[in-house]
C-alpha cells in the first residue's frame, strides 16, 4: 500500500511499487487530464509536478512519489502560475488537438515560478521536452512571453 | 457528450423536419442539388448532412459530420450554422453525428469522413443554408402567431423580434410551431460583405476544456466494469501467434485476462500498467510468414526496378519527349521520399464492450460508419447494433482513417463479458501503423533559350492507397489513383507539355495509408523542388524564376509575391544561411511558404522563420487559418527533417519518439502567416496546405544555404553526413 498526494489530497493506493504515477493517476484514481503519450519520457504529455518541479509521470515510480506533493493539471490552475498559463493558453489560442497540452501548461507554469520573465532561451531549455504533434510551438513560445509581461 | 439519433429523411425535400420527443424542430439539410433518396437506392454517392435541433428548452444543437481532431472544425462550422441562423457561438452546442452514410456523407470524399482538409468546403454551403432556413422558417412561426408579415420580423441571438407592438419570442419558443411550417426552397443567403462573425477571429469552442485536463479524449473515456488492456501483433504484417507464456502473464498483479488471437495478444489488467507488464511477461513469440525477409533497402530496390519501366499514363499534354529533346537546357532528377507513421499525440486506444445483442464502441475516429463496421465485421453483429460514441481525438493525420485497431478491439472484447479499453503503445503504434506510401519519382524538363520550361515528364512509382481504402475513388476506368498524381498534374505553371506516369508498385507486408497533406505532400516535393532545380540550371532568382510563368495565374502569383516581399527575399545572408521558396495550389487554396535556415559547418540545420502567403478564397475563422498553417508547416518540417519508417526482417525499425522525432520547441521556426483576402474566390481548405510545403521549402532553402540540393527525406541525417561544404 502507497500513499500519493495529489493536488493536496492523499490517495492510498495497492499497486505494485515500479508503477508509474501517471497510471496511478489515470487508471486508479479516474484522473485523466495527465496524458500518455510516449511512456519513456520523450513527449513530456504526461509532466506533473512533484514538489513543484516538471516530471514526466511516465517514468516516477509510485515508490519514488513517496512523501512528495503531486501537483496535475487538474489543479494547477489554483496556483498564480498556472492560472496565468490557462488563461494565456486560451488568450493566445495556442490549444489545436490539445493532447499535448496538460504537459505543456505543467512545464510552462513551473517555468514561470522559477523564471518570472524567461528569455528565449528559458523557454527553449523548459519546454524541448515537451513534444506538440500538432506544432502550436510559436503560440507557446508567445503565450509564456504574455503570460510573465 | 450525449448523442442525438437524427430523423431519417423519407421524403425527397431538401429538408426534412420532424417533431422530436419533447416537441422540438429538427431540421436536417442536404446540398441543393443531390440526389439523397435516389442515391440511397441507386448506391450513387451521398449528400452531406448535418442537423439542426432546437428544443423548446432553449438548447440549440449542432450535430457535426465532421470529427475533430484539432484542426478547429467544431468552431468554424459552428460559425458556419450560426451565421445564418443569427444565434451567438455561446448559444449553441455541438455533438458529434452518429455514423450515417446516407447523412453526413463528405461530398469530396463520397462517405461520412473528416479529411483531405475538405470540411470546410463540404459545409461552407449547406451549414449556412440550414442555418439560413431555420431562421426563415422560425420567423415564419412568429410572424403567424403574431399575425404580422414576417417581413417585419428579425431574428437576432436566438430571438425573433416584431417593431410594431415591440413583441419577442425566444427560438426555444418558437420550434414547436415552426416544426410544422412548410419548408422554404430558396433562402437567400448573407453576401460576405453582411457576415458579422464568419471572417471575424472567434475563439475556439473546444479549448478551454483542453487547457485544464477536463475535455475528454478517447483516452480518458470511462465505462463502468470497464478493464485495460494492451495488445501486442505479429510485428510482421501477415505473421502469426506462435506462442506465449500465459502463466507468467496471469502472475502479474493486477492481469485479469489474456486473449489469444490468430496474430495477436491482448493482455487485460485493472490498469495499464498491469496490462503491458503482463504482455512483457507473456514474452510472445511469432511466425513471421512471407514477410519475415522484408529490408528497407530490398524494399527501394524493387521499386527502382519497377521505375524504370514506363507506367500509366495519366496526363499528357503535347509531346513533352520531343521538347525536352530539343530544349536549350535539360535536367533529370530522382526524389525520393520514406514510408512515414502517423504518430499522433494520442496513442491508438479503443473502449469497447460487446454483449449478444449488441455492442458500444467509444473511439475517436475520422470515420464513424467503418468504425461501426468494424466492429460488426470482428463481432457478427449488425451495424446498427453497434452504438459509435465518437470522441475528440489528439491528432490524427490521417491514421484515424483507418480502423484496424477498432477491428482488433472487436475481436479483442468478443472474449471478454465486460467493456474494456484497449491501448495501444506507442511502440505498437509505431510498429503497427499504416505508413504513408514510399515514392520513387523520376523527373526531366527542358528549358527554353529564354529559360521557360518548355517541356516536363514525372513518372512516380509507389503504391496505391485508394486501391485499398476505397476501390471507388480510383479514376481512369480504375487505372489511376488520383491521389497519386495530386500536385503533379495540375502545377501553378501550366506546362506547355507534360506528361505524369504512374507505376503502382505494391509492397508486399506493407499497408499504406492517407498521411497529412497526402498527393501535395509527395508531389510538391519533387516538383518544387525540381523547379528549384531548373532555375539554378538557368543562373535565376528562385523567386523571378517562378514569376515567370506565373503570368496566367494572378492569384498563384500573388501569394508568391507577398511571401517573398514579407520574408525580405533577395537582403543579404550570412555565410551558410539561405532562404527558400515554394507555391502551389492544393486542396483549393494558393499558399507560397518562404523558409530561412542556416547549416552549421557539421551540417545540423537550424530553421530560423518562415513566412507563409495564404489565399483560400473566403475566411470562416482566420485565427484558426493562422494555426493551420502555422501548425501544418511544423508537421511538415518534423517529417522533412527526421521522419522514415525503415524495415529489417520484416519488422519496423523505429519504435518511439526518441527514433521517430518529431520538432521540439528549441528546433521549431517561428512561423508568421498573411492572409490574401479573396472572398468571392471558391473556398480551399487548409488543413494540409501548410504541411506539403515544407519539405520543397526545406530543400530550396538547404541548397540556398550550401549548395547542396537534396533530393530524399528526410534531410537531417543526410546533411550530418556531408556537412555544409
Amino acid at each position: 500500500m502507497f500513499e500519493l498526494i495529489v493536488n493536496g489530497q492523499s490517495h492510498q493506493v495497492d499497486v505494485a511499487p515500479d508503477m508509474p504515477v501517471l497510471w496511478v493517476l489515470r487508471d486508479v484514481l479516474g484522473m485523466t487530464g495527465t496524458k500518455f503519450g510516449c511512456g519513456i519520457a520523450q513527449c513530456g504529455a504526461c509532466t506533473v509536478h512533484a514538489d513543484g518541479d516538471p516530471v514526466r509521470s511516465c517514468l516516477l515510480t509510485i515508490a519514488d512519489a513517496q512523501g512528495r506533493q503531486i501537483t496535475t493539471i487538474e489543479a494547477v490552475g489554483e496556483t498564480p502560475e498556472g492560472a496565468r498559463v490557462q488563461k494565456l493558453w486560451l488568450d493566445k489560442e495556442v490549444v489545436q488537438c490539445g493532447f499535448c497540452q496538460s504537459g505543456q501548461i505543467m512545464a510552462a507554469a513551473a517555468l514561470l515560478k522559477r523564471v518570472p520573465n524567461p528569455t528565449d532561451k528559458d523557454i527553449d531549455d523548459a519546454m524541448s521536452g515537451n513534444l506538440c504533434r500538432c506544432g502550436t510551438y510559436v503560440r507557446i513560445r508567445e503565450a509564456i512571453h504574455a503570460a510573465a509581461a | 457528450m450525449t448523442h442525438i439519433s437524427p430523423i431519417a429523411p423519407t421524403r425527397r425535400n431538401f429538408l426534412k423536419i420532424g417533431l422530436a420527443a419533447g416537441g422540438g424542430l429538427i431540421v436536417g439539410l442536404r446540398l441543393p442539388g443531390t440526389r439523397m433518396a435516389e442515391a440511397a437506392n441507386a448506391g450513387a454517392p451521398f449528400a452531406p448532412n448535418a442537423f439542426i435541433r432546437i428544443s423548446p428548452d432553449e438548447r440549440i444543437v449542432f450535430i457535426m459530420s465532421h470529427t475533430e481532431v484539432g484542426q478547429g472544425v467544431t468552431t468554424s462550422a459552428s460559425m458556419l450554422i450560426a451565421e445564418e441562423l443569427e444565434v451567438g457561438l455561446d448559444q449553441i452546442t455541438t455533438d458529434f453525428a452518429p455514423p450515417n452514410n446516407a447523412l453526413y456523407t463528405d461530398p469530396n470524399l463520397g462517405e461520412q469522413a473528416t479529411g483531405g482538409s475538405t470540411s470546410t468546403l463540404a459545409g461552407w454551403e449547406p451549414l449556412r443554408i440550414a442555418g439560413a432556413t431555420t431562421r426563415v422558417m422560425l420567423i415564419e412561426a412568429a410572424a403567424q402567431r403574431w399575425r404580422v408579415d414576417p417581413a417585419t420580423c428579425v431574428a437576432q441571438r436566438g430571438v425573433v423580434r416584431e417593431s410594431a407592438r415591440g413583441r419577442s419570442a425566444s427560438y426555444g419558443q418558437l420550434a414547436e410551431a415552426a416544426s410544422s411550417l412548410p419548408v422554404p426552397k430558396d433562402v437567400k443567403l448573407k453576401a460576405y460583405s453582411q457576415f458579422t462573425l464568419i471572417g471575424t477571429p472567434q475563439k475556439r469552442l473546444d479549448t478551454p476544456g483542453k487547457v485544464n485536463g477536463s475535455l475528454q479524449f478517447g483516452m480518458d473515456v470511462k465505462v463502468p466494469g470497464m478493464k485495460i488492456a494492451t495488445v501486442a501483433a505479429s510485428p510482421v504484417r501477415g505473421g502469426k501467434l506462435r506462442a506465449i507464456n500465459e502463466a507468467a502473464a496471469r502472475a502479474v498483479p493486477g492481469v485479469r485476462d489474456v486473449v489469444k488471437l490468430d496474430d495477436a495478444v491482448a493482455v487485460v489488467g485493472d490498469h495499464y500498467w498491469a496490462a503491458i507488464s503482463g504482455l512483457r511477461a507473456a514474452a510472445a513469440t511469432w511466425d513471421d510468414g512471407p514477410n519475415g525477409n522484408l529490408t528497407s533497402k530490398g524494399i527501394v530496390a524493387s521499386l527502382k526496378e519497377a521505375s524504370e519501366a514506363d507506367g500509366y499514363t495519366a496526363k499528357t499534354r503535347g509531346d513533352a519527349h520531343a521538347a525536352i529533346a530539343n530544349a536549350a537546357k535539360r535536367r533529370e532528377a530522382v526524389y525520393q521520399l520514406p514510408f512515414l507513421a502517423h504518430a499522433p499525440m494520442e496513442p491508438i486506444n479503443t473502449t469497447v464492450y460487446v454483449r449478444p445483442d449488441g455492442a458500444d464502441v467509444w473511439v475517436g475516429t475520422q470515420v464513424p460508419p467503418r468504425a461501426q463496421n468494424a466492429i460488426a465485421t470482428a463481432t457478427g453483429l449488425k451495424p446498427e447494433q453497434v452504438t459509435v460514441h465518437n470522441q475528440y481525438m489528439g491528432g490524427a493525420f490521417g491514421r484515424r482513417l483507418d480502423v484496424d485497431s477498432v477491428e482488433q478491439a472487436g475481436r479483442i472484447a468478443k472474449n471478454l463479458g465486460y467493456p474494456v479499453k484497449i491501448i495501444w503503445s506507442r511502440e505498437e503504434d509505431i510498429a503497427q501503423d499504416f505508413v504513408r506510401p514510399y515514392y520513387y519519382d523520376r523527373v526531366s524538363a527542358g528549358l527554353d533559350a529564354d529559360n521557360k520550361v518548355v517541356g516536363w515528364t514525372h513518372r512516380t512509382t509507389c503504391s496505391s492507397v485508394m486501391a485499398r481504402w476505397a476501390p471507388g475513388g480510383m479514376v481512369q476506368g480504375g487505372k489511376l489513383d488520383p491521389d497519386t498524381v495530386e500536385g503533379a498534374a495540375e502545377t501553378p505553371y501550366d506546362f506547355p507539355a507534360q506528361i505524369n506516369q504512374v507505376v503502382l508498385h505494391e509492397t508486399p507486408g506493407v499497408i499504406t495509408a492517407w498521411w497529412r497533406g497526402v498527393g501535395p505532400t509527395h508531389n510538391l516535393f519533387v516538383v518544387e523542388g525540381f523547379i528549384d532545380e531548373l532555375a539554378a540550371e538557368a543562373g535565376m532568382d528562385p523567386v523571378e524564376f517562378r514569376r515567370r510563368m506565373l503570368g496566367h495565374n494572378p492569384r498563384a502569383l500573388a501569394v508568391l509575391n507577398l511571401a517573398a516581399e514579407k520574408s525580405g527575399w533577395g537582403s543579404p545572408l550570412p555565410k551558410g544561411t539561405g532562404r527558400g521558396v515554394m507555391v502551389q495550389f492544393a486542396f483549393n487554396s494558393y499558399l507560397s511558404t518562404v523558409l530561412k535556415v542556416s547549416v552549421s559547418d557539421r551540417g545540423e540545420i537550424a530553421l530560423h522563420e518562415a513566412h507563409v502567403a495564404l489565399d483560400v478564397g473566403p475566411v470562416v475563422n482566420p485565427d484558426t487559418l493562422a494555426a493551420q498553417a502555422q501548425g501544418g508547416l511544423i508537421f511538415g518540417l518534423s517529417m522533412a527533417m527526421f521522419n522514415e519508417i525503415d524495415h529489417d526482417k520484416g519488422r519496423v525499425v523505429q519504435s518511439n519518439f526518441h527514433d521517430y522525432r518529431v520538432l521540439r520547441m528549441n528546433e521549431a521556426p517561428d512561423v508568421q502567416v498573411h492572409i490574401v483576402s479573396n472572398p468571392t474566390a471558391p473556398i480551399g481548405g487548409v488543413g494540409e496546405a501548410g504541411t506539403a510545403s515544407a519539405a520543397p521549402a526545406l530543400a530550396n532553402a538547404i541548397f540556398a544555404a550550401t549548395g547542396k540540393r537534396l533530393r530524399r527525406i528526410p534531410f537531417a541525417s543526410q546533411m550530418a553526413q556531408v556537412g555544409r561544404s
